[in-house]
Formats: structure tokens, C-alpha cells, sequence
């Protein structure tokens, strides 16, 4: 089973072992550089007749209308989806939710179930939980079964084993597969194709026995009860189509209200996540196809603490987030550091408003630490294509840790956290500048950062992390001072 | 877990509180762009372009010319036939009734697209006539796809309004790929490795 975040210590520190790793940063600079000039390649298309800005203010609005009307929309998907024969469960939190998938197999006396890839369920923990109740869960994504059989934790949404190289890939196959089942074959080149032939066989064992998937959806529409799968592989076809009973855990924010608002979703995902035209496989299905699919269909409406950043009048269009990971492949923090920095399921710029929305600040340090690691630089807003305005948030966020955590500790003074902030700010306004000069926000193509005016941003990336690091125990500064400082510092950079 | 609906619907409407819900209209301008024609005369073409794009291998031919293509592409293959596919094939196995486990043996399948979406070059299948389960374009490692010209429309939004969505769909952009590994584009990890399109004009 795949390690759990809990412990990580918090994003400074996790991020400097990070940058010690230099596989790591070479993987990650190759991944990240790759999807951006994809992704730049096909948003343009759509940039040059003006699309893609109509798609992403339609994208946002649907997403904020929706959440505005939450209530309702969740009243009507419930009714849509058990009018087409589908049994809809609500869970509060994680452990409601593992409880429901949990017994839901038990019923059927399934020790075993197959998954695909879904952050909602990685969220709750799930296959930690499925384990303790005697079921495992074998995750089907290509990336998801490296995560799993390398004993590891993933580290992008989009593509969870990005810190693996080709030859590190082989040696988990090769030590790992048979305990899993059927094993690698003896002669598993590191050829990318054979890699993939080898997961092709050894999982194509466990769709063809499972009597059971666990899923979580893109997309849910209120008005038909349909739900939608967009991946690359075939793995999530074969677990939405093959074993007769089918769970879904979908978070509350996936509804969106009618059908036809998926015109503008799927036509922003793939473009934004993958770089493509349009994703591989789309799967949608509305609650039971008689001989056709799962005969037995389950939805699991997810909270854990997104009623929580739903209250929060600035962070709430976090909640638009479809999950594209575009933001992360041009956070340069995130670049040099990886996921497991963030020590959370949800990393990059948008774990770093996510988590601490859904979570609360001022009781974990870890996530606490979260709305500092960036530089503010404004690229994960400018790739948005929900155009969630990320930055905003962050700064929000800063200022309620600093409000959480006035007057915890001593009396050491304004003037020394004041010191630690203006240090983080004024480098990141100075970062800004050096990304919009080399051209990050706009030509990826090509682009290889191994230079050391990269490692220069590094040092001082790290800096700010430090610096709050050391910081984050003093009293904090007043709100208003603090904010006025942002904006003048900030006014006088740009 | 009633308890859960009510408390949830609970935090909704707490989390909501005071905030202004009147709707405002979503701009749909994205619809109607007077840009959003083929960037080629024949939207044909730009559909055979794209699929080819993903590196799925299409053949146009005529009505006529369908079960000779066919059998060209398919070879001495054993082929899933689903209930209601036109043309004949050369070694067709009835797919009425096969179990996943069944169609794991059988190397093809033969099946028609409702619809083809010209700007992402994509297939789209909703499992009725001529097409069968979602399994039967699935688990087979070839998949040929006969596809009426007049089923192409220009984009998703032609798309989706075309569509039904209390049927189940599955829209195919080129074979399965992954990308997992150093981000090198591996096609066929799970779903057919072969995808032939056949536009029938
Ligand atoms: S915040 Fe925006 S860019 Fe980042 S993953 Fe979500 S939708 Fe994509």
C-alpha cells in the first residue's frame, strides 16, 4: 500500500530535501518543460480565434454559478442519478466515505477491487482504508500501479510518477509485480513500449476477476444523473465497464448543471491537462445500462472540507478546479521541488490554496506552510482554464495563518517576522520578474532550465520557506500593516 | 447517512449564507465564434487529419468498397461482430452474449461511431446497434470503426448537442496512450493498440 503524507514535515523543509535530489529536479524539469510546450502548442489553436478566453469565462462561470446553488444542484443530482437506477450515499468526511465503499464490497464479500486513478479517493485515504478492512485496491493508471508497487507516493496529479525514470520503472516491475500478481516478464527491457506491454498483462488479469471499481468522476451533471471518466489508458474503461458493481466517490464540486455545460469542459480539460486535442478515452454513463456495464451503481457525494472552503468568499473558486494540473507545470516552485513537498495529495499552486481551505489553517504547520511556498508570481492564474486567480488567494491565505497564529507564541517582535516577510516578497517580486524575462508564462517550447541562472532562482526561491520557517513561531505583524506593506512593495516592483 | 445529506445540505446552505445568489448568465459566445469553421474547406478533411494525428490509421472508401477494406485491414483475424453491423467480415464471431473473458481471446472487433468530431478527431460510440456493449470496443486489441461521412460534425459543442447523454458514451481520440513514463508516448497500454477508422463517403 501506498504510503500516506501524514508527517511530512512542513513545505521548507521538504522542499530542501527535494532540491538535494538532483534525479528528482532532472525529471522534473524534462516532465514539466514537455507538457507545457504541448499544451502551449494546442491552447494556442484556440487562443488565435478567441475561443479559448470565451471557454475559460464560461468554464468559470458555470463553476461559480454552480457552487452559488450548490444545494440545489446536489438535490437534483441525486434525484437524476436515482432515477436512473444508481444508489447515491453522502459522506461527510473521509472515513464516512471509506466506511461506504468498504461495506459496500463487504456486502458482496469482495476482498479485492480495482481503481482508477481519482484524487477524491486518494484524498480519503482510501486504499489505506480498504487495507484495514482485508480489501485490497489495485490501482489500474499506469503511473498509480509505479506509485504503489514502488511502495511511494505520488507526486503530480497529472502524471503521479514523474520522479521515476525508464531504469528505476523496470526495477519496481521487476521486483514488485509478481508479489502483485502476475509478474514482469524476465527479459523487461526499459523500453518505454515493453514497460507498458508488461503493465498491459499483469493488469488485464485483475479487470477480467474484478467483481468490483472504485472510481471518481471529472464531471457529474444534475439534470441526467450522468457522470464522466476522461483518461488516457483504457484502464478506467475497463473498471467502469467490466466488474458488475461500480462505486464513485465524486466531491461535491464536481456537479455541474446540465449536459450541455459540458461543451466548454471537455474542450478546456484535455487541451489544459494533457496537451491534446481531445484526451484518448471520455467515458460517461448514467446510473445502470441494463447488459450493458456495472449493474449495480453507486455515487458517494464527498465532503471533507469543501463545504469549508465554500465559506471562505475568497478561496471558494478554488472550487472550480478541474483538476488540469496546468498550474503546477508552470509553478517554478514547484518545478525544482516536486509533489511530496507539499505533503499533500494536492500539490502545486492549487494544493497550496486547496489544502489549507479544506483543512482550516492555524492548527498544522504543515499546512499552514502551504500558502508560502510560492513566489506570487501570477503564471498558475495565467494558465488557468477556470481562471481561478491563485495568487489572490495565497496572499488571502498568508494573512489568515497570520491571524490563526497571533498571539501563540512570545513577544519577540513585529519587526523581526516583518524582516522574514519583506525577505519572501521582495525576492518574489524579483522572481517574477526573471520568469516573465526568460519567458516562462508564455514560450515553453524548448526551454531547458538546467542553467545557473535557474539554480540562482532556487536559492532564493528557497529563502522565503526559510525564512517563514524561522518566522512562523513569532508574533505576527497586524493584518492592516501587513497588507499595506504587500501593496506598496508590490506596487513599486511591477 | 441520511444524517451526512442532511448535515452536508446543511454546510451548503451555512457556507452560502449572505452571500448574493441571484444568477447571471454564462456567456456561451464560445458557440457561436464566427471563427469556429473548419480551417480547411471540407470538414472531412480536417477530421481525417486529426485522427491521423493520434496515429490511428484511417481508410476512406465507398460504400461499396467497405467489405473489401475491411477485410484488408482485418486480415484472417477472428472479429467481434455486434448485433446490427452492416457489412460482413472475414472470420466474424457473433458478439451476442460474450463475456469479457470471451472477447479477451479474440484478437478483433468491428463496430460503427455515431458520430466523428472534426476538430479533435474524435469517434464517438454510444453502444446501441452496430456497436454493442462498451466492452466489445474495449477488450480486443484491434478496433475498426466504420464511420458515415455525414456523421461528421465540426466540434464538441456540435457534439454534445447531438448527443444523448442517458445513453452510455465512449469517446475515442486515437488508441490508448499513456505518457507515464518520461512523458514518451507509449500507444496501447488497456484499450485497443490498433485503431483503423474507415470514413465511408
Ligand atoms: S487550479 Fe486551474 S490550472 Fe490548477 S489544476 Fe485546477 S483548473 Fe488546472
Amino acid at each position: 500500500m501506498s504510503r500516506t503524507f501524514l508527517g511530512t514535515p512542513a513545505f521548507p523543509e521538504a522542499a530542501r530535501a527535494a532540491l538535494a535530489d538532483p534525479q528528482l529536479r532532472r525529471n522534473l524539469a524534462h516532465a514539466t518543460g514537455t507538457i507545457r510546450g504541448k499544451r502551449a502548442a494546442v491552447v494556442s489553436e484556440l487562443e488565435e480565434t478567441g475561443e479559448w478566453e470565451q471557454l475559460r469565462l464560461a468554464g468559470a462561470a458555470i463553476k461559480d454559478q454552480t457552487l452559488l446553488h450548490l444545494d440545489e444542484h446536489l438535490v437534483a443530482l441525486e434525484e437524476s442519478l436515482v432515477a436512473a437506477g444508481a444508489v447515491v450515499h453522502w459522506a461527510r468526511d473521509a472515513e464516512e466515505a471509506c466506511a461506504v465503499v468498504a461495506s459496500i464490497a463487504h456486502g458482496h464479500g469482495f476482498d479485492e477491487v480495482v481503481k482508477i486513478k481519482s484524487m477524491a479517493t486518494a484524498e480519503i485515504g482510501l486504499n489505506e482504508a480498504l487495507a484495514a478492512e482485508g480489501i485490497a485496491a489495485w490501482e489500474t493508471d499506469l503511473a498509480e500501479l509505479i506509485v504503489q508497487l514502488g511502495d511511494d507516493l505520488p507526486s503530480h496529479i497529472l502524471v503521479p510518477a514523474i520522479h521515476r525514470n525508464r531504469a528505476e520503472i523496470r526495477e519496481i516491475f521487476l521486483r514488485e509485480m509478481a508479489g502483485a500478481g502476475r509478474p514482469a516478464p524476465d527479459d523487461l527491457t526499459d523500453e518505454p513500449a515493453r514497460l507498458a506491454e508488461a503493465a498491459r498483462l499483469h493488469l488485464r488479469e485483475k479487470f477480467l476477476r474484478a467483481g468490483m471499481a472504485v472510481s471518481g468522476a471529472n464531471f457529474a451533471v444534475a439534470e441526467t444523473g450522468t457522470l464522466v471518466v476522461v483518461e488516457s489508458e483504457g484502464n478506467g474503461r475497463m473498471c467502469l465497464t467490466l466488474p458488475e458493481v461500480l462505486v464513485s466517490v465524486v466531491g461535491i464540486e464536481k456537479v455541474v448543471p446540465t449536459w450541455a455545460d459540458l461543451d466548454a469542459f471537455l474542450q478546456l480539460l484535455p487541451r489544459s491537462s494533457t496537451g491534446e486535442r481531445m484526451n484518448p478515452y471520455t467515458s460517461t454513463w448514467t446510473g445502470v445500462t441494463p447488459g450493458d456495464g456495472p449493474q449495480e451503481v453507486h455515487v458517494v457525494l464527498l465532503d471533507n472540507g469543501r463545504t469549508r472552503a465554500l465559506a471562505d468568499e475568497v478561496g471558494r473558486q478554488a472550487l472550480r478546479c478541474i483538476r488540469c494540473s496546468a498550474c503546477l507545470n508552470v509553478c517554478p516552485v514547484y518545478e525544482r521541488t516536486g509533489g511530496h513537498a507539499y505533503g499533500s495529495v494536492y500539490p502545486g499552486p492549487i494544493g497550496a490554496i486547496l489544502t489549507p481551505l479544506m483543512r482550516g489553517v492555524g492548527e498544522d504547520e504543515q499546512v499552514d506552510s502551504l500558502p508560502y511556498a510560492s513566489s506570487l508570481c501570477g503564471a498558475c492564474y495565467e494558465v488557468c482554464p477556470v481562471l481561478i486567480d491563485i495568487p489572490s488567494v495565497l496572499v488571502d491565505q498568508r494573512a489568515q495563518v497570520v491571524d490563526a497564529r497571533r498571539g501563540q507564541v512570545s513577544h519577540v517582535g513585529e519587526a523581526a517576522a516583518m524582516k522574514g516577510a519583506a525577505w519572501a516578497f521582495g525576492r518574489a517580486s524579483r522572481l517574477g520578474a526573471v520568469e516573465r524575462a526568460t519567458g516562462l508564462a508564455g514560450k515553453f517550447l524548448g526551454r531547458r532550465r538546467v542553467d545557473p541562472g535557474g539554480r540562482g532562482v532556487v536559492s532564493r526561491l528557497l529563502g522565503p520557506g526559510g525564512a517563514w520557517s524561522e518566522a512562523r513561531d513569532l508574533p505576527a505583524p497586524p493584518r492592516e500593516s501587513f497588507r499595506a506593506w504587500w501593496r506598496r512593495t508590490n506596487g513599486a516592483d511591477t | 447517512m441520511n444524517d451526512a445529506r442532511t448535515a452536508i445540505l446543511e454546510r451548503v446552505r451555512g457556507a452560502l449564507h449572505g452571500t448574493e445568489r441571484a444568477a447571471a448568465p454564462v456567456p456561451r459566445d464560445y458557440r457561436t465564434n464566427p471563427a469556429r469553421r473548419p480551417v480547411r474547406p471540407d470538414l472531412l478533411d480536417l477530421f481525417v487529419e486529426r485522427v491521423e494525428d493520434y496515429r490511428a490509421r484511417v481508410h476512406r472508401c465507398t460504400p461499396a468498397e467497405v467489405a473489401d477494406t475491411l477485410a484488408t485491414v482485418l486480415r484472417r483475424r477472428r472479429t467481434v461482430v455486434p448485433d446490427g453491423f452492416a457489412w460482413p467480415v472475414p472470420q466474424p464471431v457473433p458478439g451476442a452474449g460474450l463475456t469479457a473473458a470471451e472477447l479477451d481471446r479474440i484478437p478483433a472487433v468491428v463496430t460503427t461511431a455515431t458520430l466523428g468530431v472534426a476538430t479533435t478527431g474524435t469517434l464517438v460510440l454510444t453502444h446501441g446497434e452496430g456497436q454493442g456493449p462498451r466492452a466489445f470496443s474495449l477488450v480486443p486489441d484491434v478496433h475498426v470503426c466504420v464511420l458515415p461521412a455525414d456523421r461528421v460534425v465540426l466540434g464538441v459543442p456540435e457534439a454534445v448537442a447531438a448527443l444523448d447523454p442517458h445513453r452510455p458514451q465512449t469517446w475515442i481520440s486515437g488508441p490508448s496512450a499513456t505518457s507515464d513514463i518520461e512523458l514518451d508516448r507509449v500507444e496501447g497500454v488497456h484499450g485497443p493498440r490498433e485503431l483503423h477508422v474507415l470514413v465511408v463517403t
